[in-house]
């Protein structure tokens, strides 16, 4: 299994780097600054650059996936989100996807059973293990906020409450550090498990779901091992948003790993099937209308063709048709 | 039964006998490892010297896909390289589906051919990264620092007869693109794939050869204007024989109000011109201004399996002929790819249509918005705006001797969203009407496994395979619900399904919508009728009285 223990063991030279770069080569400049302004300059200047790139490439077709009654005689219902005619119903219908992974949601699981026969079973494991991790990071990104702003808003206040409901650890345990970690050793198990997924992934499949166990394990123990002091944390991170390039105070070592793999995971997005991210929104087959015969659309490059015109054919077969009785244009 | 295909009992113990999906131990193996394997059944003939000449197609030559060698002109690696990247420049979708992909495996258990053969390359992921994996490998730096990491691979000849054989084993049905999370559509991928392999003359004949036909004669089979018309005249005189009604359709008259367009293979082939009876009836019944022409005598576009290009120059004759006679719209037939082209590229790519006018029915005096800009059509519509206005007199009993399913066509459910409006129509047709499981029907519908030019005889071996799910279905309400017929609106469907009914479901035949509509319609001074236009008896109309002859 070389494709999962390739990725494995760079996730773990990556994390060695920072302790080696840290503890021993008292690198702190590095890591947590020169680093973390590379960091965040590939990630935006790189996801942008794709986005633009992909945004300049003209969409020449509608080419929506019709999974839905189209609109057409006013007695027929018209299934608005699933073959939508009107950009708002487009728009709603890939924010299904962003938001709740419609599509993923239809999965089913084909079985073969005895004497050949065919069948289908609703299988919603996967949407819901990909929903839990990417719900649970995004919220997990917002209770970071409370590291970068002096005067934390309201609402990531109230997320990090809830977050923290079951109150049951000193500092309070979060429920989505559990849900992620939960998440991830179900994505990484399926892709294991099953004949078919172990065939189809590929080293890049894995390395991410490592990285991020490593940033998350990396986490938890600052938070309830280790117990890292946030103050200076907060102030480097404080320091880093008002572009000051001042140098760190005393933080301990696992926060640098944590930092380091997160620069790491920042600039390997742009490059990576991570920027899927992006490439939901722009979806040719979810944000298009079906709507091509109600209304004409433009394809920038519309390519001239020559093609056999009626005057053509009828020099080719000019008596044929005129003993079968059809009418022609030149006797 | 095809010589180009297992007998069933040995296809059926080789599905029984081997659990799950995937065939084979593939526990050591990478997928880039496994070498592809021609031999009888499952490729099909090449593109034919004349043909390629015909039609101006590059490389043409005598080659089969089982030869060693298969003759790639000098550069190919090259042609490949920069065909690829002139498409990713026009084409947002391919670049998008190349890049985004997880690999999450939603598609694996999706695909007809990959359900039959299980063959894991035709698990809709893999498919795309026959083609991704060359795509990748332009950043050669990473993937020599990082060996193996990416998954790329570089343009070999193993790779063309990778492609060429697994994107021949994808009817660009779409199915996969359902259930992906980012709407990945392997239909492009395959498109883009099987433009790029004619670039070096990798191709398929049966494809190809309509492709030319169309383009000289302007329709699939290749028939000629009078030939064409010969043949309407003998329906015709069936449907007389039949009903007592004489029909009278014309031929490239101006001043038609409705252009009709159907696909030849309702003119020509058994059971499509039952089909056409159908209409013919329909038409007549409806009093309807309409002429067909015999230029613009296909309706269906194999060019679309073949390049944009030909897509486009065998769709340009619709509009070109609706102008030439001045007709105010367009009516189209059953046909699956062909609606795709029609609903999805035709007024794009051949429009604007600005000397035509807004779909109007005459009869109904709906005017059909959805059509305002393209102004064409689907048959289906129409009729189910007359059924729904009272306007045509039928008599659903005539079919009670057909118990039905019915089989969405891929492009139809998937490429335009018309689910209703043939269920509507069949529904007041006839009175026995069973769906089959809803996995596999509507958006979920499996392709008949013969779609986007694979309908070669000697491709039997992966038609059948292929097409299993789709017949597994027929199978649970032939046995559940005693039906025996499966009715359909594309007219690939009528050529193909019923070659795989009798290989897995014998017993069930295939019909088109608009035959049952001709079965049930009650015309003005018909004789009395004891036979459906295939003359097999109606149940119930069997009276020993009758005062035939």
């Amino acid at each position: 299994m070389k494709k999962v223990i390739m990725p494995f063991l760079m996730v773990l030279l990556l994390a060695i780097i920072p302790f080696v770069g840290v503890a021993w080569a008292r690198l702190d400049y590095l890591f947590g600054v020169i680093l973390p302004y590379t960091a965040m300059v590939v990630l935006i200047g790189g996801f942008l650059y794709r986005v633009v790139d992909w945004l300049r490439r003209p969409v020449p077709f509608r080419i929506p996936t019709t999974c839905g009654q189209e609109k057409s005689l006013d007695w027929i219902k018209q299934d608005k989100l699933e073959s939508p005619s009107r950009a708002w119903h487009a728009a709603a219908r890939v924010l299904s996807e962003v938001l709740f992974f419609r599509s993923l949601f239809r999965n089913t699981k084909a079985e073969l059973h005895e004497g050949a026969h065919l069948a289908y079973g609703s299988t919603k494991w996967l949407w819901l293990g990909g929903l839990a991790f990417h719900w649970s990071m995004l919220l997990i990104v917002i209770r970071h906020a409370r590291f970068f702003f002096i005067m934390v808003p309201g609402f990531v206040d109230f997320l990090t409450d809830a977050d923290a409901l079951f109150d049951v650890t000193l500092p309070a345990f979060y429920i989505t550090d559990a849900l992620v970690l939960a998440a991830i050793t179900f994505l990484v198990l399926r892709r294991l498990k099953d004949a078919k997924l172990r065939m189809i992934s590929l080293p890049t499949d894995y390395f991410p779901l490592f990285l991020l166990t490593a940033i998350v394990v990396a986490g938890i123990l600052m938070r309830y091992v280790a117990k890292v002091n946030v103050m200076p944390v907060k102030d480097q991170m404080l320091r880093l948003l008002s572009f000051s390039f001042d140098a760190p105070g005393e933080i301990g070592v696992l926060f640098y790993v944590h930092l380091f793999l997160v620069c790491v995971l920042a600039i390997y997005f742009p490059f990576s099937k991570l920027m899927h991210a992006g490439a939901i929104f722009l979806s040719p087959t979810r944000n298009l209308c079906n709507n091509s015969r109600e209304k004409r659309h433009v394809n920038p490059w519309n390519a001239p063709i020559k093609f056999k015109s009626y005057t053509e054919y009828e020099n080719d077969y000019r008596d044929k048709m005129k003993k079968a009785g059809l009418p022609v244009e030149k006797q | 039964m095809s010589k180009y295909a297992p007998k069933v009992t040995v296809l059926k113990k080789e599905l029984e006998e081997k659990p799950g999906f995937l065939k084979g131990n593939y526990s050591d193996k990478e997928w880039w490892d496994i070498p592809v394997e021609f031999r009888e059944g499952n490729w099909c003939f090449p593109g034919k010297p004349e043909v390629l000449d015909d039609l101006g197609f590059p490389n043409p030559r005598k080659w089969a896909a089982t030869d060693q060698d298969w003759k790639l002109p000098d550069g190919w690696q090259k042609i490949i390289s920069d065909g690829l990247q002139s498409r990713l420049k026009k084409y947002r979708s391919l670049k998008l589906f190349l890049d985004t992909c997880v690999r999450c495996g939603a598609c694996a258990d999706k695909c007809h051919f990959f359900l039959g053969t299980g063959d894991p390359k035709n698990m809709p992921v893999l498919r795309a990264e026959l083609l991704r994996s060359v795509y990748r490998n332009d950043f050669p730096l990473a993937e020599k620092i990082l060996k193996g990491f990416s998954g790329s691979r570089k343009l070999t000849p193993e790779v063309i007869k990778e492609w060429h054989m697994y994107f021949h084993q994808c009817t660009e049905c779409r199915r996969c693109s359902v259930f992906c999370p980012f709407g990945i559509d392997t239909a492009e991928i395959t498109m883009m794939a099987r433009e790029l392999l004619n670039l070096i003359g990798v191709n398929n004949n049966w494809l190809l050869a309509p492709v030319s036909n169309c383009n000289r004669t302007g329709n699939h089979l290749g028939i000629e204007p009078h030939t064409f018309v010969q043949n309407i005249e003998s329906l015709v005189e069936d449907i007389e024989d039949h009903t007592g009604v004489k029909v009278e359709p014309t031929f490239n008259r101006k001043g038609a109000e409705i252009l009709f367009v159907t696909p030849s293979g309702d003119v020509f082939g058994d059971p499509g011109v039952y089909t056409m009876m159908g209409y013919l009836l329909l038409f007549h019944h409806i009093g309807l201004d309409y002429t067909i022409s015999t230029y613009a005598s296909e309706g269906g576009n194999f060019g679309m399996f073949a390049s944009n290009e030909m897509m486009k120059k065998l769709n340009a004759k619709m509009y070109h002929e609706a102008e030439r006679l001045r007709v105010k719209w367009i009516l189209g037939g059953e046909c699956g790819h062909m609606w795709r082209v029609v609903h999805q590229y035709m007024n794009t790519m051949n429009g604007p249509a600005d000397f035509l006018e807004k779909p109007v029915s005459p009869i109904t005096g709906t005017r059909f918005d959805n059509a305002a800009a393209t102004k064409m059509v689907h048959i289906a519509e129409f009729t189910a705006d007359l059924i729904h206005h009272k306007k045509l007199k039928l008599d659903p009993k005539r079919n009670d001797h057909l118990r039905t399913t019915f089989h969405d066509s891929c492009n139809v459910a998937r490429g335009m969203g018309m689910f209703e409006e043939p269920r509507y129509v069949l529904n007041n047709v006839c009175n026995t009407f069973h769906e089959m499981p809803e996995n596999t029907i509507r958006e979920q519908t499996f392709c008949c496994g013969s779609g986007s030019g694979l309908n070669a005889e000697e491709y039997m071996d992966i038609r059948m395979r292929g097409g299993f799910p789709r017949a597994n279905a027929v199978r649970h309400v032939m046995q559940k619900h005693q039906v025996d017929s499966l009715v359909t609106i594309c007219a690939i469907d009528r050529a193909s399904l019923p070659t795989l009914m009798n290989y897995w479901n014998p017993g069930v035949k295939v019909y088109g919508l608009h035959e049952l509509v001709g079965n049930a319609l009650v015309m003005q001074g018909e004789k009395k009728r004891t036979e459906d236009l295939r003359e097999n008896p109606m149940a119930g109309f069997e009276e020993g009285d009758d005062d035939e002859d």
